[in-house]
């Protein structure tokens, strides 16, 4: 690449500007939620509201438990599957694939609409609980947890520790759980991060089918209280990028341990 | 047809079955998927699957294309009219801006720390639409937003307007904000595809930057740039919560227009009218994504 002085000096202009643009709306959220009534000063009222708020803290501790289950749900149907496919019956696997990639092109917004009669199923065997929309965000996490445990999965040698393991006399649960899992277990955890990261965001879903998920609290105090939904949306964005940098340090820690592997 | 019984040994793992090894299906090694495949059918065929047919269906069951019609009133048309502006128009500044941070990003060679850290920020970010992105802006350019009431104070200029946010111009400015970043994720790796060698080639051959550029460069980049373009236009096309947010009343767009449909149900058929539009975006949806799926072919090409 060309890399002349005038375009190195061009080039962190740019880079500046890019930076520039996607922090400053981030910087007027922490100085919005802050400002104290008047002119003068800095206030952290907004912020207290959050915990205070008896609706947004039911909210909070209800987006929280659907990303915990989300997440257990997620591994305990995708995980057994995927390794099993790859085991024993390879030839379903592009059938898998494809149906873990369809919420790609499916709107989320798309099969809300469809999805109210299976709500009413839902609502009727167990309930009408926000934590119902555990079954619908499986579905949305579903692309996202599929590529990262198939690539954790292509990394290692699953049939040599499979045949090992079903020689010693292990029976195929101890093969997936005890075997398999610990060793693909970076892909599992970015998986789940990333289930958290979008489970703690969704609005769509929780709207439309009328849950109180964080989200949904938090646009219900925007009409009342702008400065407290702007406080809990950067709480939430600031615990979101924590999760997501994590993921990204998992990323680069995979790829140093196994040099010369495609991941 | 493999032949493999519960109770009989299992066979080697990962070996493939012999082609025609015998009749029997191998029932026992499909049971594990069921939980999946069960779950899946609910969760995801049933309601697509229920898009499809309620959009035909009258309020007995009975076929019609009444719904379907009905997309091609002048509400409906408007709506749809405005969602594609609002994804094209996004779709291409995103796409422009977004190859020109990534070019940026990608001269920064391999080893920089910059880049690692840039390509990762676009990560984040580009899952960033939503709830939290409307309050960003709000917060930003709102009524009492920080750069209304500083500009507003210095040079007293007012950029609030009359709450274009709160519409159509609103919600392009606040898509971008995701769409740049979505563009570096995809784009990126056709940018790194591009072989110093080819450059050299085009060097020695006596080439000037221009016409590498021009001849080598664009030819070979102009698929994955219009593949990219196209899954920026149907990730807006798409999106709901950042609308939802911003827009409080009325239906500009496709999106919100199902919206309504979906919770006023005073209206008659109002119900079927919002399964018409889901199907609606679904038919864009897919047929910008097969697009992509051709363009994304034609760059797989020279990518290896």
């Amino acid at each position: 690449m060309t890399s002349t002085r005038g375009f190195r000096i061009a080039r962190g202009v740019g880079l500046t500007l890019f930076a520039a643009y996607f922090m400053v709306p981030l910087l007027s959220m922490l100085d919005f939620s802050t400002r104290a009534r008047g002119d003068e000063g800095r206030t952290f009222d907004a912020w207290r509201t959050l915990v205070e708020n008896e609706d947004l803290r039911e909210a909070i501790i209800a987006s929280l438990l659907l990303a915990v289950l989300t997440v257990a749900l997620m591994v305990v149907l995708l995980v057994p599957t995927m390794i099993w496919v790859r085991l024993r019956v390879p030839r379903v696997s592009r059938l898998v694939e494809f149906l873990c990639l369809l919420p790609l092109t499916i709107p989320a917004l798309v099969i809300v609409v469809g999805i109210s009669g299976v709500y009413a199923w839902v609502d009727y065997l167990i309930g009408d609980s926000a934590l119902t929309l555990t079954f619908a965000y499986v579905v949305l996490v579903l692309p996202y947890a599929y590529r990262s445990i198939d690539s954790a999965l292509s990394a290692i040698d699953v049939f040599t520790l499979a045949e090992a393991a079903r020689s010693l006399g292990a029976s195929w649960l101890t093969v997936i759980a005890r075997i398999v899992l610990p060793n693909i277990m970076t892909g599992v955890l970015s998986a789940a991060f990333i289930a958290v990261a979008l489970v703690l965001g969704e609005f769509t879903f929780a709207s439309l089918l009328h849950f109180d998920t964080m989200p949904v609290a938090l646009v219900q105090i925007s009409k009342t209280d702008a400065k407290a939904s702007v406080a809990g949306a950067l709480a939430s964005i600031i615990l979101i990028t924590l999760l997501l940098m994590v993921l990204s340090l998992l990323h680069r820690d995979r790829v140093t341990r196994t040099p010369g592997q495609e991941s | 047809m493999a032949v493999t019984e519960v109770t009989t040994p299992a066979p080697v793992a990962g070996t493939p079955p012999a082609p025609g090894a015998g009749l029997k299906i191998a029932v026992g090694s499909y049971v594990p998927l069921l939980p999946f495949f069960g779950f899946l059918l609910i969760f995801l065929i049933v309601p697509t699957v229920t898009v499809v047919v309620s959009a035909v269906q009258d309020g007995e069951g009975g076929f019609t294309l009444g719904n379907v019609r009905a997309l091609t009133s002048d509400a409906a048309v408007n709506a749809l009219w405005n969602s594609i502006i609002l994804s094209g128009s996004t779709a291409i500044i995103g796409a422009v801006l977004g190859g020109l941070l990534s070019y940026l990003v990608v001269s920064l060679g391999p080893r920089s720390v910059i880049r690692r850290t840039a390509v990762s920020v676009c990560g984040v970010l580009a899952q960033f639409g939503g709830v939290t992105l409307a309050f960003a802006f709000i917060s930003l350019l709102g009524f009492s937003g920080v750069l209304t009431e500083a500009l507003r104070s210095w040079p007293g200029i007012d950029i609030w307007g009359s709450g274009w946010l709160f519409g159509l111009p609103g919600l392009i400015v606040v898509y971008c904000y995701f769409q740049i970043p979505l563009m570096v994720i995809v784009f990126t790796p056709a940018l790194e595809g591009l072989r110093p060698q080819w450059r050299e080639a085009a060097t020695n051959l006596g080439a000037t930057t221009a016409q590498y550029w021009r001849m080598v460069g664009f030819p070979l980049l102009t698929p994955a740039f219009l593949g990219s373009m196209l899954l920026l236009f149907a990730n807006a096309f798409a999106a709901y919560a950042t609308a939802a947010v911003l827009v409080s009343q009325g239906n500009p767009i496709s999106p919100l227009f199902i919206r309504s449909a979906l919770t006023s149900e005073i209206l008659l058929g109002q119900r079927n009218l919002g399964f018409a539009l889901a199907l609606q975006m679904v038919v864009v949806v897919a047929i910008v994504m097969g697009a992509y799926a051709l363009l994304l072919r034609r760059t797989a090409r020279w990518m290896r």
